[in-house]
């Protein structure tokens, strides 16, 4: 079963390397990381993907509790979340198929980015159904090359895990 | 965590090197990174310290000698270091503080840095690194020590600025101490040390993400105390976290006033006395029949600063198997982690019990349990299992028998500290310990060779206690170097060597369940054999008083020589059997009801 996990970490070298290390030694299998800024100078938010049962899954998130670096960890839940993946896909295209692929494109709202006479590059946005549905249409055409992002989460409603850490 | 909780130490320390500093001033003196690290030391009220120099951390130690307050032992291997440093906290519940270069010198601290995370003590490993400008080119000497560190130490730092120094020893320090203790690592790098910054003290630390419990939940304790009235079979399993928040008296008070029986894991032997008759003894692997059975029968395990060691548990879905569960600990990691605990409670031992004394009389205010059938068959199994040991058939000393005599003339304000192996688990067993911080050992990382660099630890420590190294002949060929560490610093430890010529516990393992084929366990240095090397000669040329007992009739008399000789370490070369084994034993994977109390000797079993 897989969870989503949202951690605030301060920004601090070596500390992809102490969480991702964490769940290699407790032997537990990432599926998705996405990183990047929070909204505070100095924190981080880590969107983690990872396939566990619900009682190793409390037990990884002691453990990474217990990380010096790390200031929360939220899992959230499917239902009161927004998730999103980005997905950079180069497709093969010639001139009898490049109109077929564009309209597949507008059909899944996706952006033509990059044009060569040979191939295209699609962006798409969107969670996972969606990015994999598309990717199952153009995958006839000959997919070139694809690049994506991890997925980012996020609650509904007005909460944030931000003001909740730091209103005690 | 605020600054509050760092500790200014009682009296400033002498610093005759650097130029006192009017508090008003409004100018920070400026230091040296490596000064400013000394000076931190001196701040957090360090007095000790274990260590050996090279090349990158040369600017520290520059400083180092000149500081009058800090005392440096210039250890022979930096492993040794880092079990001395092991030793001392164990010994007083103070921090150890261990200090090497870059490159191998870290790395040789790599499994100290290891055995204090599984035993969680509380470490201090201070480590050079290369120039920062050269880190990453695979400059000499250098390694990734925070990279390897990683996975065994509570937390890591690499300091690159002086101005970082101050803020990071002292938050080095507060992890390393509260909480769950463990080891911290702060790595610094040449340039670091050399660079100068004002120094100011204390300084801010800003740890936002860590926070240890330690007050624990009301409503939590009322549950737990709620149990312990209805139970009719409870027992306190004592671990060493017990020992670590120093929590021995508030341990015999709800002890007492429930009356219910206690065994004391590997890691908590001393932090209950062994003369109190509540105290059934050691659970586990080799623990004590009343002990082990007694978790198996109990319907109500109040789990104290354990975490339910394999050792301990044996298989865990046999493992106490009609009992309900309380886990107290301060590591809410620990908490269900092997065992689904039913009553969860996270917090600080000392509070913790403190708080569940006092529930329990008022959970008990009307009617107080009756444990009487629990204690009469808790008697009846100590009456039929008490701790012993056979003669050995070859007339050769029995080394149980030793390391009792030992227990016995030594007496119970010592320090003992055990290798790993055979003798540990003797040790164990057969020296009564009264007060925690007694016996100090590598009970979750099993590291042979702890034994004489922790004792020597200790020694520092405590200099007005006897402290003897309970050692075996393969755990005193991995650190003996010491003992030149020992006789030149004048720190008199006493070795005991049970010389059974072989490893023995992996040796007992062979005999028991490897057919009889001693696979390269074979040590040669005991009798009958070529005794390579000769421990008498061995400690004569360290310096050290050298004895070799071969005879029942010669132990006291060696025992007694060595306490009465405090101007050079001792070492005893006990010649003692090959043939004795650790008993009682549960053999591994499976349940702890199938401990033997002897070789193929089960005890009765309760008839239902």
């Amino acid at each position: 079963m897989s969870h989503v996990l949202s951690l605030l970490v301060e920004d601090k070298p070596g500390l992809l390397t102490r969480v991702a290390g964490l769940f290699a030694r407790r032997g537990f299998n990432i599926e998705s990381l996405a990183v990047g800024k929070s909204e505070i100078p100095g924190l981080s938010r880590i969107t983690v993907v990872v396939d566990v049962e619900e009682l190793p899954l409390e037990q990884v998130t002691k453990q990474l509790n217990k990380l010096v670096n790390v200031i929360k960890i939220v899992e959230l839940d499917p239902t009161q979340t927004v998730e999103r993946e980005h997905m950079l896909i180069k497709v093969r295209v010639d001139n009898t198929t490049r109109s077929q692929i564009l309209e597949a494109a507008t059909l899944f709202r996706a952006r033509i980015v990059d044009v060569a006479p040979d191939a295209l590059v699609i962006e798409v946005t969107g969670d996972t159904a969606k990015v994999q549905a598309l990717l199952k249409v153009l995958e006839p055409h000959g997919i070139k090359e694809i690049a994506q992002s991890g997925l980012l989460a996020i609650g509904r409603g007005g909460k944030s895990i931000t003001e909740r850490v730091f209103k005690n | 965590m605020s600054t509050e909780s760092i500790p200014v130490p009682k009296g400033s320390p002498s610093k005759p090197a650097v130029s006192s500093q009017p508090a008003e001033s409004s100018q920070p003196e400026m230091l040296t990174g490596s000064g400013a690290i000394l000076r931190s030391l001196e701040m957090l009220g360090i007095t000790d310290v274990f260590g050996l120099p090279g090349g990158a951390i040369m600017p520290f130690y520059d400083e180092l000698m000149s500081s009058t307050a800090i005392r440096h032992i210039l250890v022979r291997h930096e492993q040794g270091a880092g079990h001395a440093a092991e030793g001392y906290a164990a010994a007083t519940g103070r921090i150890g503080v261990c200090i090497a270069t870059s490159g191998p010198g870290a790395t040789n601290l790599v499994t100290a840095i290891a055995d204090a995370h599984m035993d969680s003590v509380p470490l201090l490993a201070i480590t050079g690194q290369v120039f920062s400008t050269s880190m990453g080119t695979d400059a000499f000497q250098e390694v990734d020590i925070v990279g390897i560190t990683m996975p065994i130490t509570k937390h890591s730092f690499l300091v690159t600025r002086p101005e970082d120094i101050p803020a990071t020893i002292a938050a080095a320090y507060l992890i390393a101490t509260t909480g769950r203790p463990g080891p911290v690592l702060v790595d610094v790098t040449k340039d670091c040390q050399q660079n100068s910054a004002p120094f100011i003290w204390p300084p801010k630390v800003d740890l936002p993400g860590y926070r240890p419990v330690t007050k624990a939940h009301g409503k939590q304790i009322q549950a737990a105390a709620q149990l312990l009235a209805e139970a009719r079979r409870p027992v306190f399993y004592v671990g060493g976290g017990v020992g670590r928040a120093k929590a021995s008296a508030e341990l015999l008070e709800l002890a007492e006033k429930v009356g219910a029986p206690v065994v004391t894991t590997l890691m908590a032997r001393g932090v209950f006395p062994d003369s109190n008759p509540l105290n059934l003894g050691m659970p586990g692997m080799h623990g004590t029949v009343p002990a082990v059975l007694a978790i198996q029968e109990s319907d109500l395990l109040i789990s104290l600063g354990a975490r339910f060691d394999d050792r301990v548990t044996g298989k865990p879905s046999e493992f106490a198997p009609n009992a309900k569960v309380v886990h107290v600990d301060i590591d809410p990691a620990e908490i269900s982690k092997i065992r689904v605990a039913d009553v969860p409670i996270v917090g600080d031992a000392k509070d913790v019990i403190a708080d569940l004394t006092v529930a329990f009389a008022d959970a008990t205010k009307n009617a107080k349990p009756d444990l009487s059938e629990w204690w009469a068959r808790l008697d009846h199994l100590r009456g039929l299992y008490p701790l012993g040991y056979d003669e050995p058939d070859d007339g050769l000393l029995s080394p149980q028998y030793v390391i009792e005599r030992i227990g016995q003339i030594t007496g119970p304000e010592a320090i003992y500290a055990a290798g790993v192996g055979q003798h540990q688990m003797w040790a164990a067993q057969f020296i009564k310990y009264e007060r925690p911080n007694a016996f100090l050992n590598s009970g979750g990382a099993g590291t042979m060779g702890y034994g004489l660099p922790a004792a020597m630890g200790a020694k520092v420590a405590e200099p007005e206690r006897t402290v003897w190294a309970i050692d075996g002949d393969g755990c005193f060929q991995m650190t003996n170097q010491e003992l030149a560490t020992c006789t030149i610093n004048n720190i008199p430890i006493k070795v005991a060597i049970i010389n059974n010529s072989s490893l023995g516990m992996v040796r007992q393992w062979q005999s028991l369940f490897y057919d009889g084929r001693h696979s390269f366990t074979d040590l040669n240095t005991g009798h009958g054999t070529v005794m390579i090397p000769d421990f008498v000669k061995m400690a004569d040329a360290y310096g050290a008083l050298g004895i070799r007992v071969t005879k029942k009739e010669e132990v006291d008399a060696a025992i007694k020589l060595a306490n009465e000789t405090n101007d050079r370490p001792v070492v005893i070369d006990f010649i003692v059997s090959r043939d004795s084994m650790v008993w009682p034993m549960v053999p591994q994977g499976v349940g702890n009801s199938s401990v033997q109390y002897a070789r193929e000797h089960a005890p009765e079993w309760e008839e239902e």
